[in-house]
């Protein structure tokens, strides 16, 4: 499941970003160290591999819907964490720009969620442990499946500490947490089969490709290296989202309700709460925490909400008119002037 | 001229299951002289080609390219030197825009910008293909993918070009200009190709192979005529000097007992 | 399965457009990439409520439509394929948030459905900005334009060589989908067993395709390194766009332009 722009705040997005930026710069140093001219091409067709076995889609057994590809796990096995991470990052680009699955400013989120979960957790820490260099179908099926399974778990988790952290969304932490994580289940279960389902097939058609395919920069990063990794992007996420906290309220919403006016249709303290809240996730980790704190939340919520006042909704709804007539106004006259190319 | 020679010795080469493709390939080709290498699917074809440019290195024999036997240390010299147009543009064509295409092969010898510019507009323009330049690749039709395929090799001028089956996938007017386009080349050039109408318009040499040894080798129109070893070698006489089968009715009994009687008009 | 092989058209087709010669085609690609996040920020930016703030931020994509000679109703089919995800999470918000915020009259609006509202305008502004930013300057110059400006070589290549052959591939799974509809019949032959053979198969030609790649690569002198021949130069021109742009959104952040006209017009007539 992809992010979107629409649901996040730019705090969320932009950490994202860096996050990602860090991990892209790194894969790609580590590809050039390990110069192996044979992988441009590779991971281009690849790339394009998994686009075009998106298209292909199957029944899911006992359901009657119908299912398809994810990618990341068959990339990390036939590439290797670094390039199949790249390749992965290229795969959601393209993505955000042509079918709009997610956006621009989610594209860090979803390279982060869908890219980094498989390449550099489920990949080198489940897959590689339980398959390794044996490659019997009992061992490959387990591994695919519980490396799909936890990259898919962890995934959607993602999804909801982004989207809940934005605070665009409604929905409370323990819902979407309720609704995402089963689900992602289901979509883990049939992305670790067909996993299991290519790896064997390749391993009975073309045993070599396997064999050779990882050697060298298979080996993932170390675990203290993730570990590091991550906390890294703990405290740049924390960071990144205190200073937006401390800056929001007397930032741009300070400036916005000056000019026009204490009317305003603002929340802040709204997005300050859940980003607070986020962040306390974030070094916590625990429900019960969560949930107390949300109680506490709610009052705060409540005065948050402007005071209605029938007059601004009025001069609102009149000026949002005459701005998209405007607009329009502005669009056809464009137009006209260039009548053609 | 010497660096125009394509020699090769006593090839041998198998595939790693165990696929024996080269089993003693020896031919000389001289410069200027057009070569159409022919043959049943599986006969060794595209292997033999691509132990032209040294995309493979055979288990025995040698490869000689002009003055150089080749090895590791001569194969740039001999990449450049030996131009491979491969069957399937889509392979061939992997760069964003035509122009890009056509330009990586000089770009990567290191040449200077503006050499890399006349190479590019020269090859395009000679292969008619000049008003292509900023299309990306998906973008063209079957005969203009070819055409850029074609331009890509030529802006490295080759002396030599090797090219797989370039007539396969084309309509009968494009494959046409394709021949014809080809007729005004002086390269040595080398085909891998089932198209032996076309053999007959460009090669005045064929070499025969099956199950990897050169079966026979000689001017074209000879081994043309050779009923029995074109069957032989899974091949079918070029439409062109089979008679027209209306008026001129095959002596042997059709398929379905025909008698070869049927009323017509021409 | 209809649907799939024209979207995959429809890639091609957002790419022809900017082919086109026009004033906007024509910028430096990177002047618009930059505008484009610039936009995309600003936008999400604002909060959860804000419907009146966003609004004149439309004037972006209207005039890149019409300047870029875009047609603006293929761009908002495009969108509405897009739109269910931004839905199901948005649809969440008049359910939850059920206080009541403004009054039109005796009708009363809840926040939830003002957010919910906000989500699908955000929705529709950020989409929006990037189809326009493809459909005027084209995939391949957008990702030599990242690479200019800083993103690793190998990303960028990545991004060429798997746009180049999506088309490829696309057309080769069509291929076997095709073959396999044809032999299914009440549902049969399309579960996952078959699934996984279809896309082994499908994987190994796409194997030995890199293989043949690889070969043709190193047939013209392929070291590793992939050159591209670009130059762009940031003229005035660009320069002007970027900063006019810019500058317009920033203040359209800090201003509520409706709000102002609105407060302004119900004024006078009172």
């Amino acid at each position: 499941m992809h992010m979107a722009d629409a649901l996040i705040s730019p705090a969320v997005g932009g950490t994202m970003w860096a996050a990602t930026a860090g991990l892209t710069y790194y894969s790609a140093k580590k590809l050039r160290d390990n110069l192996d001219d044979r992988r441009v091409p590779l991971m281009g067709v690849l790339g394009a591999f998994i686009f075009a076995a998106q298209m292909i889609n199957f029944t899911i057994p006992g359901t009657g819907s119908s299912g398809h590809l994810g990618g990341g796990m068959i990339l990390a096995i036939l590439l290797g964490p670094y390039a199949a991470f790249l390749t992965m990052a290229s795969i959601l680009t393209v993505q955000a720009l042509f079918f709009a699955d997610g956006g621009l400013l989610a594209l860090g989120c979803n390279i982060f969620n869908l890219g980094f979960f498989p390449c550099f957790i489920a990949y080198p820490f489940i897959y590689r442990k339980i398959v390794g260099a044996r490659l019997t179908r009992g061992r490959i099926v387990l591994g695919a499946m519980l490396a799909a399974i936890v990259a898919l778990q962890l995934g959607a988790f993602g999804v909801v500490l982004e989207t809940w952290g934005s605070g665009i969304s409604e929905l409370t932490f323990k819902t979407f947490v309720l609704m995402m994580q089963p689900i992602h289940l289901a979509i883990g279960v049939v992305e670790g089969l067909v996993t299991a389902a290519v790896v064997t097939f390749i391993v009975q058609a073309r045993p070599e490709i396997l064999a050779t395919a990882p050697a060298g920069q298979g080996e993932g990063p170390g675990f203290k290296k993730v570990l590091a990794g991550l906390l890294l992007v703990a405290v740049v996420t924390g960071g990144g989202l205190s200073w937006f906290a401390s800056t929001h309220p007397d930032g741009l919403e300070w400036s916005i309700a000056h000019v026009t006016g204490k009317e305003e249709l603002t929340a802040p303290e709204q997005g300050l709460h859940a980003v607070m809240a986020w962040i306390q996730e974030q070094t916590a980790f625990m429900p019960d925490y969560n949930f107390a704190k949300e109680d506490k939340a709610e009052p705060a919520k409540g005065e948050a909400w402007p005071e209605v006042n029938a007059g601004t909704s009025m001069a609102g709804i009149v000026g949002i008119l005459m701005t998209l007539a405007l607009a329009g106004l502005i669009g056809l006259g464009l137009k006209r002037y260039y009548p053609k190319g | 001229m010497s660096h125009h020679l394509v020699e090769a010795e006593d090839l041998k080469y198998s595939y790693p299951d165990g696929h024996t493709a080269l089993n003693g390939v020896s031919f000389r080709i001289t410069h200027g002289e057009s070569v159409a290498i022919v043959g049943a699917n599986g006969a060794g074809k595209s292997t033999l080609l691509l132990h032209l440019n040294g995309c493979l290195v055979p288990e025995a024999g040698t490869v000689r390219i002009g003055d150089f036997p080749l090895t590791k240390q001569t194969l740039p010299q001999v990449r450049r030197t030996v131009g491979m147009v491969f069957q399937d543009p889509d392979d061939q064509l992997f760069m964003p825009q035509v122009y890009d295409d056509v330009a990586f092969g000089p770009l990567n010898l290191g040449l200077p910008a503006a050499e890399v510019d006349r190479r590019v507009l020269n090859a395009l323009e000679t292969v008619g293909a000049a008003h292509l330049k900023d299309r990306p690749p998906y973008k063209l039709s079957a005969g203009e993918k070819r055409s850029v395929a074609i331009a890509s090799v030529l802006s490295m001028s080759p002396s030599i070009l090797v090219m797989d089956e370039p007539t396969s996938n084309l309509d009968p007017k494009t494959r046409r200009q394709l021949i014809e386009l080809l007729k005004t080349f002086n390269h040595t050039i080398i085909i891998a190709t089932h198209d032996l109408d076309m053999v007959l318009d460009l090669c005045s040499r064929t070499l025969v192979l099956k199950q990897g040894r050169i079966v026979s080798d000689g001017p074209t129109w000879d081994i043309m005529q050779n009923q029995a070893l074109l069957e032989a070698s899974s091949l079918e006489k070029p439409l062109r000097l089979q008679g027209c089968p209306v008026c001129h009715p095959d002596p042997a009994p059709r398929i379905g007992g025909h008698e070869g009687s049927e009323p017509h008009s021409h | 399965m209809a649907k799939i092989d024209t979207s995959f058209l429809d890639i091609g087709y957002l790419d022809t457009l900017a082919y086109q010669a026009s004033p906007i085609q024509r910028l430096d690609p990177r002047v618009k990439l930059l505008t484009t996040l610039v936009f995309i920020v600003l936008v999400v930016s604002f909060d959860k409520y804000a419907i009146t703030g966003l609004i004149p931020f439309i004037i972006y994509p209207v005039v890149m439509v019409a300047l870029g000679n875009l047609p603006a109703g293929f761009i908002l089919k495009k969108m509405l394929w897009a739109a269910p995800f931004a839905v199901f999470i948005g649809i969440f918000n008049p359910l939850l948030d059920r206080h009541i915020l403004i009054y039109l009259g005796p009708v009363g609006i809840s926040g939830g459905w003002i957010s919910f509202a906000s989500i699908m305008l955000r929705f529709f502004l950020t989409v929006s900005a990037a189809f326009i930013l493809i459909a005027c300057t084209g995939f391949n110059t957008v990702c030599m334009a990242l690479e200019k400006m800083g993103v690793p070589k190998s990303l960028a290549t990545q991004l060429l060589f798997l746009y180049r052959y999506i088309f490829v591939l696309g057309e080769e799974a069509t291929r076997l989908t095709r073959a396999r509809s044809l032999r299914s019949f009440n549902g049969k032959g399309k579960g996952i067993k078959v699934f996984g053979h279809m896309i082994g198969q499908l994987l190994l030609r796409t194997l030995d395709r890199a293989q043949r790649l690889h070969t043709a690569m190193l047939c013209r002198g392929f070291d590793g390194e992939i050159r591209l021949v670009r130059t762009f130069r940031l003229g005035v021109g660009d320069l002007a766009f970027f900063l006019s742009w810019t500058g317009l959104f920033i203040l359209l952040r800090w201003y509520n332009l409706p709000q102002l006209l609105g407060n302004l017009v119900t004024e006078l007539i009172r």
